[in-house]
């Protein structure tokens, strides 16, 4: 870890940054400082406005107001190259360099040596793998880029930024697909950096890396700045109380006694089920009117464990039964035809269909899992469509309506009425009520608990830490793609999952490695 | 390296398929044959080395055929019925193409338009302004024409390697080092790997994509020019449906169709390849010569088959996607 001894002079500086699309206020008025020679991490959940910050100084969107000061001077940055030029620097998750090229070709683009017009390439290979040697890769810089892992292209990306005289490096969530001594290559090249002066602003959701190598942390929620602190001065937990926002304490939230209910019949257990790279092995049972919430921070693993429950991705070891029988749920469609269905978190993407009818949306999984050789009739489409909208009080009450007109509670009740017109006896629901107003969210979850007492199995996953300790009969707790923690009855409250995400994962860690 | 393997196959291909024409007729292996190869298919070496840029660049010019045919008529009128000097309307029609090229690529970019539709709506226009000039076969017959068809250097064994193979030849070695050993080549390579990634790394897109759709419509000018040398005529209706022949001498050549890897030579190798089956068909003399067409479909349909299976093999074997650290 680097000691923060001496806080460099500010060499980025934000001030008052504003940022709207639309109605929605991406950024309000936030501050962000970097020093020359620090590496400072920029935190905050889904939505919290990073990437936006990140965009806004890099000249990709337009700010609405704020200055940014780079070097004490102010600069107005209009294109990502005209921040490239000023010596900002942006190296993405999804690498931005051409796999096609050779090495040296994707360090030297542009700018290759030439001589009489034709480009010197022994001389650019000769300083392409000087430059890398720098960084301590030393790799045959004529292969093509794409012959790499990530990290190392990451490392490219790096190295080009840096030959371009680059004093700000931004990293946008470089590590996401690396494996552990990948980000230790790239740990050392961010720690080599930051001795020469260079200031880097990491943004991850790995908090152990956090700790790891970053000297301050920046967080913002909901596009405020919520405060910077030294890394060495700011304790884990308060650091997620600061990415979520909840004075944990003492707000025992509306958890009523009568909830604790008899756990009903078991219904699918799944033993060590895993996918490498994208879930570590996890054990899960599912019980007749039970709410299991799936609680952890952004990238913990919430919505990877609901696709391999559902078949969306096909796990690679453990074992699932359903009703006591071994079942393997290769696709969806396994998994429906075993009574299971999946609300996604992207409505807009992955669940609705925007120009379909309320009524034509609803029927859609029925349809699916009846197979088109059995057509359901208009009348039947009518009096399922019409039963779910009085059910859950669907507005306007207008089958024929395109679903792309309702609101995004409505649509969200659509969708659940998509899956309970299948008559599921598991439904997994990821993020029920995101961007949806506060009146319709009360709502959907007082349905989730009505679902759940009509004897439905819930698998819920949620950001909103009260909500899942308000309907959740068993909360499991992920970290870093692995479950950690299972809480039950009494020990489900808000300060216990907060202290089950912040456990330091050393040990984990560790035991894994061995 | 990276674009040996294609081009090997290719040559391979060349090689192989020479050894059996020669070995059911002896007196296929000859100066003279490895010369009329070069001669005949000189325009479509041309016009298929400035292809290759375009399809590497994630590109297609639909437009050629018909520019070479537009070519062929404005020269034969400007010389036969107009007296211009020769030299004078192969001034001016490569400057035409420079700008009809120009303005394609123009609108490819600044419309970000398919390059399909824009080069196609190129092509009719081309093809019916050639219409528009003279619908008959116009012959030239201006002194320059027979001086050039006269020249030829002789080769041991009895072949005549022809002006206008000499021209092909020298556009394949220009087009080879312009493409392998200048930035404006590494600029076509990286156009082709993402054109987002390579405006990202400050590569001036839409200047490069004029310049690319520039240098097919002078090369396909060109082309024209050395097909009126080859016909000695003008006629609306020449080089009819080369575009696709020329597409395909650069796809059996080796080059990617969704753009990023692929070389001249290789393109070369392609032509000479649809020719041979075309001589083969020749000495055969009982065949019909659409055979070259089916054959030219089969070696098409084999080496996307075979870019295919090595994309899959490539991504198979490439960089993981690791994310537990725990496994």
């Amino acid at each position: 870890m680097n000691a923060v001894s001496d806080p460099g002079p500010a060499l980025l500086e934000v001030r008052g940054l504003s940022k709207s699309f639309g109605a929605l206020r991406a950024l309000q008025e936030v501050d962000f400082t970097l020093r020359a020679g620090e590496i400072h991490a920029l935190l905050g959940e889904n939505g919290a406005g990073k990437s936006t910050l990140i965009k806004a100084v890099t000249g990709v969107f337009p700010r609405d107001a704020g200055i940014v000061r780079l070097s004490g001077t102010e600069v107005a940055l209009r294109s990502a190259k005209a921040a490239v030029d000023a010596g900002i620097a942006t190296v993405y998750q999804e690498v931005n360099l051409l796999l096609n090229l050779s090495v040296a070709q994707n360090l030297y683009l542009g700018r290759q040596p030439t001589q009489f017009g034709l480009v010197r390439e022994a001389e650019m290979r000769r300083n392409a793998t000087a430059l890398l040697a720098e960084f301590d890769l030393h790799i045959d810089v004529a292969e093509p880029l794409g012959n790499y892992s990530v990290a190392v292209q990451h490392i490219a990306a790096i190295a080009r930024a840096v030959d371009q005289s680059a004093r700000v490096l931004i990293l946008d969530e470089p590590t996401a697909s690396l494996d552990r001594h990948e980000v230790e290559v790239l740990f050392a090249v961010m720690r080599k950096l930051a001795t020469r002066g260079i200031g880097v602003v990491f943004v991850t959701h790995f908090l152990d890396q956090v700790y790891e190598i970053c000297d301050r942390i920046t967080v913002l929620r909901n596009g405020r700045l919520i405060g910077e602190r030294k890394t060495a001065e700011l304790p884990r937990i308060e650091l997620i109380r600061m990415m979520l926002g909840r004075e944990l304490a003492e707000r025992t939230s509306e958890r009523a006694a009568a909830q604790v209910r008899q756990a009903g019949e078991l219904y699918a257990r799944f033993e060590g089920y895993g996918k490498a790279g994208y879930v570590a092995p996890f054990d899960l049972a599912l019980r007749r009117g039970e709410v299991v919430g799936l609680a952890g921070l952004l990238g913990s693993g919430r919505t990877e464990t609901a696709r391999l429950v559902f078949g969306a991705e096909r796990a690679d070891s453990g074992s699932a039964t359903v009703d006591g029988n071994p079942v393997r749920l290769r696709s969806p469609r396994d998994a429906v035809a075993h009574g299971f269905g999946y609300c996604p978190e992207e409505r807009k993407t992955e669940g609705i269909i925007a120009d379909l009818t309320v009524r034509e949306n609803i029927v859609l999984a029925l349809q699916a899992k009846r197979g088109l050789a059995k057509p359901l009739s208009r009348s039947e489409q009518d009096e399922i469509a019409m039963r779910f909208i009085r059910l859950l009080d669907i507005r306007p009450p207008e089958p024929e309506r395109p679903i792309g007109l309702l609101s995004g509670g409505n649509q969200q009740k659509v969708l659940l009425a998509r899956w309970l017109a299948t008559a599921p006896r598991v439904l997994v629901l990821d993020e029920p009520t995101r961007g949806i107003d506060v009146g319709a969210h009360a709502e959907i979850i007082r349905l989730i608990r009505e679902l759940c007492d009509d004897g439905l199995a819930l698998l819920v996953i949620s950001s909103e830490l009260d909500e899942i300790v308000t309907y959740s009969d068993r909360v499991i707790v992920l970290r870093d793609r692995s479950h950690i923690d299972e809480l039950e009855g009494e020990a489900i409250d808000i300060s216990n999952i907060l202290a089950a995400i912040a456990a330091s994962s050393t040990i984990v860690a560790e035991a894994g490695q061995a | 390296m990276r674009r040996l393997p294609p081009v090997a196959i290719t040559a391979i291909v060349f090689v192989v398929g020479f050894a059996l024409c020669t070995a059911q007729f002896p007196n296929f292996a000859s100066t003279r044959v490895a010369a009329n190869l070069l001669t005949d298919n000189a325009f479509l070496g041309i016009v298929a080395t400035g292809m290759t840029f375009v399809i590497i660049s994630g590109g297609i010019d639909l437009s050629v055929g018909s520019v070479i045919g537009f070519t062929t008529v404005f020269v034969a009128l400007a010389i036969e019925r107009l007296g211009v000097p020769p030299l004078v309307a192969f001034a001016a029609i490569l400057m035409l193409c420079a700008a009809f090229g120009a303005a394609m690529g123009a609108i490819i970019h600044v419309f970000d338009m398919p390059p399909f539709i824009v080069t196609l709506a190129g092509m009719f226009l081309a093809r019916g302004a050639s219409f528009l000039m003279s619908t008959e076969s116009t012959p030239i017959s201006a002194p320059l024409y027979s001086t050039v068809s006269d020249f030829a250097l002789r080769l041991p064994g009895g072949g005549r390697l022809t002006a206008i193979a000499l021209i092909m030849l020298a556009v394949v070695a220009a087009g080879a080092v312009l493409l392998h050993f200048t930035r404006f080549g590494a600029n076509v390579y990286a156009l082709g790997g993402s054109r987002a990634t390579t405006a990202l790394m400050g590569i001036p897109v839409g200047s490069m994509t004029v310049r690319i759709y520039m240098l097919s419509s002078v090369l396909a000018g060109l082309a024209g020019i050395v097909f009126s040398f080859y016909t000695a005529a003008g006629y609306s209706l020449s080089a009819v449906g080369v575009e696709l022949d020329s597409i395909a001498a650069v796809v059996i050549g080796g080059t990617l169709l969704t753009g990023g890897q692929g070389s001249v030579v290789g393109t070369l190798l392609g032509v000479l390849i649809q020719g041979l089956i075309q001589t083969y068909i020749n000495f055969d003399g009982t065949l019909s010569s659409w055979w070259t067409k089916i054959v030219t479909g089969i070696l098409l349909f084999a080496f996307i088959a075979l870019q295919q299976a090595m994309i899959g093999i490539a991504r198979r074997a490439g960089p993981r996607k690791a994310g537990v650290l725990k496994s």
